[in-house]
């Protein structure tokens, strides 16, 4: 018996009873589908995540003022008004810091010409573009020199032209921060939407100085972009500013720090570890719905072989082998089996792009995810086919012939 | 000896006994047989009688107790499973009671069964078969589904299947059993056509009286023992 005649001989079988055929395959079918599903959502959510944290900048380490306690009262983290330019300054000397960039943050409400806005304003270096992987779409940066000088020097985010200039080009022209008049140099390329829900492009980026200078009027900074050089530095880099800040800032034994250094691998890795469990729960059902499925399976190649034992009892009595039975019904349940495997990918890639786009993330699934999932599927064929195939070939064909 | 033709089946004290609990059924006792290249015989014999045993016997579904059994001068208990099966698909045709057609597959595909098993390509098979379909009368039936032909079609596509291999014996077991009288005639006919134009070695086992006596010999049984061996009134004129 060559391999196609028994493929189409186990066609004709299972097509004889499509219902039943189909029914048997579900589990099967919703098994691939879940795998494929899974590897997709996995895939897809690791690749969306990373673009978000790549989006925020490259390595990057945020270190914020920590709480400070006044008369017993405790403010929170980032309450204290403990760093300055100058410990901006000491961390950029660091090994392994690439740059650092203060950042002086308030809302407030701006103004230019007859349009007024309320957005954020962030006082920052020249390192912001390198540091959050920032370019800008038309003007320039401001540099070194204007921070120096605290010029009055300033770059829009897109929602803040979209709203102060909606017909004319920003650049050149003036707008008021606090009444103070600052001269636009450039404009931000458009970011989108922060892993936090945040419009990213609803600010306005001017010289620290002049933004501690001119509008707040203090020596302190709301945070310190660092930098680091490479990925595997990260928490190095990290412990090295705990270290330097604390030695600074003159924080001593068990004293409480002053400030708190936190990177965006955290935030990455709790973003993972939610996928995580997503792709555990959905293997779960995908490995329970694969052995009911193969249950199924040899459910009804149980019930097939019972409900033909004349024709086995037949086929034994024309020359048929022990063999050759057992080929049939095994290949019989292959089919069956890789039948459904090959919809449960069809429904499983459909899935995939559903999620894809409820999770707003590419729809990948690998190809070796696609290849795996379907020589799952004919393994559990062979493995819950097995057995009733073995029966099958095991019948005496005097008693099959009998059968009624 | 050697130079007289081996019989096509040749039994020497063939038994086969049965176990049913403590208790024993002998079903074949003692039975020395020899059925030569040509030949027509029906076994008859009432129900109980063993003549199933001996068709099974002799169709190599089932291993005597004890004795002899020669097929075309091969001792059958020398050969395994496999041996047995291959042996089934080229030597032997089994033509049975209610046909055993596989159900919703065409005339064509159930003559096609035997010489599947015995690896013959499949443009072969196809010749064959639709030879085998015209001899017995159907060839214009090879498209057909079982389950649209009438009994006496279906028992003569079942002969087809029996022959096509051109096996040294064709088994009938009843073949007239589930038909009427007029179709009961016209599968006889092809079976007596068979052994007549063709050569073909037939052992019919039946317990009608009308049906044996077609057949050139007739071997009739009781109790598992041959009661009596003779030849027919047809086969004595002939």
């Amino acid at each position: 018996m060559t391999l196609g005649t028994l493929l189409r001989i186990a066609w004709e079988a299972l097509v004889r009873n499509r219902v039943r055929s189909l029914l048997t395959m579900l589990g099967v079918i919703i098994g691939v589908a879940a795998v494929v599903i899974t590897i997709s959502i996995g895939v897809g959510a690791r690749e969306s995540i990373a673009a978000q944290i790549n989006g925020l900048g490259s390595n990057l380490v945020v270190v914020i003022p920590g709480n400070v306690t006044l008369n017993g009262v405790r403010t929170g983290t980032g309450a204290a008004s403990t760093l300055t330019p100058g410990d901006g300054l000491a961390i950029a000397k660091l090994p392994h810091v690439a740059s650092v960039s203060p950042a002086v943050g308030l809302r407030t409400q701006v103004i230019a010409g007859e349009n007024n806005w309320f957005t954020q304003v962030a006082g920052v270096a020249p390192t912001f573009t390198y540091i959050r992987e920032w370019a800008l779409s038309s003007g320039a940066f401001f540099s070194q020199t204007n921070v120096s000088e605290s010029a009055k020097v300033c770059v829009l985010g897109q929602t803040v032209v979209d709203n102060l200039f909606p017909k004319v080009s920003p650049l050149g022209k003036t707008v008021l921060i606090r009444n103070v008049p600052f001269t636009v140099i450039g404009v931000l390329s458009v970011r989108g939407q922060s892993a936090g829900g945040q419009d990213q492009d609803d600010t306005i980026v001017i010289p620290y100085t002049s933004a501690m200078e001119r509008l707040t009027g203090n020596t302190f900074v709301s945070a310190l972009m660092v930098s680091a050089d490479d990925a595997p530095y990260i928490t190095a880099v990290e412990n090295e500013i705990t270290g330097l800040l604390e030695q600074r800032h003159r924080i001593v034994g068990n004293q409480e720090d002053d400030f708190s250094v936190r990177s965006l691998q955290d935030i990455a890795n709790a973003a993972s570890a939610t996928a995580a469990v997503m792709e555990y729960l959905l293997a779960g059902v995908a490995a329970v719905s694969l052995i009911v499925g193969g249950i199924g399976i040899m459910n009804i190649m149980l019930v097939s072989v019972t409900e033909r034992t004349r024709e086995i009892g037949l086929r034994i009595a024309v020359g048929a082998r022990a063999s050759a039975i057992l080929e049939q019904f095994l290949i019989e349940a292959v089919v069956l089996s890789s039948v459904g495997g090959a919809l449960g990918i069809v429904i499983g890639l459909i899935g995939s792009g559903a999620v894809a786009v409820l999770g707003q993330w590419p729809m990948v699934v690998p190809p070796l995810a696609i290849v795996l999932a379907f020589a799952f599927s004919v393994l559990i064929g062979v493995f819950f086919g097995y057995y009733p195939a073995s029966k099958a070939a095991r019948l005496n064909p005097i008693d099959a012939l009998r059968f009624e | 000896m050697t130079d007289a033709p081996v019989p096509v089946v040749r039994l020497e004290g063939l038994r086969k006994v049965y176990r049913m609990g403590d208790q024993e059924a002998v079903a074949l006792d003692d039975v020395d047989m020899t059925l030569e290249h040509g030949e027509f015989v029906a076994i008859m014999g009432p129900s109980g009688s063993g003549k199933s045993t001996l068709m099974h016997m002799i169709g190599l579904l089932d291993r005597p107790t004890a004795g002899r059994y020669l097929f075309e001068g091969q001792d059958v208990a020398a050969l395994d499973a496999d041996q047995l099966a291959d042996l089934r698909s080229r030597r032997l045709g089994f033509v049975f009671q209610s046909y055993n057609l596989l159900s919703r597959t065409s005339a064509l595909e159930n003559v096609e069964l035997p010489m599947v098993y015995a690896g013959i390509p499949e443009r072969e098979r196809r010749e064959r078969a639709l030879a085998a379909l015209e001899v017995v009368g159907v060839g214009d039936m090879a498209q057909h589904v079982s389950n649209q032909m009438s009994g006496g079609q279906q028992q003569r596509v079942a002969i087809a299947r029996a022959l096509v291999n051109d096996p040294g014996l064709i088994l009938a077991d009843e073949p007239t059993g589930a038909l009427d009288t007029k179709s009961s005639l016209d599968v006889m006919r092809v079976l007596e056509r068979l052994n007549v134009e063709h050569g073909l070695t037939i052992l019919l086992v039946t317990h009608e009286a009308d049906i044996g006596r077609r057949a050139k010999r007739i071997v009739t049984f009781r109790d598992g023992k041959i009661v009596s061996d003779t030849p027919t009134a047809e086969a004595a004129i002939a």
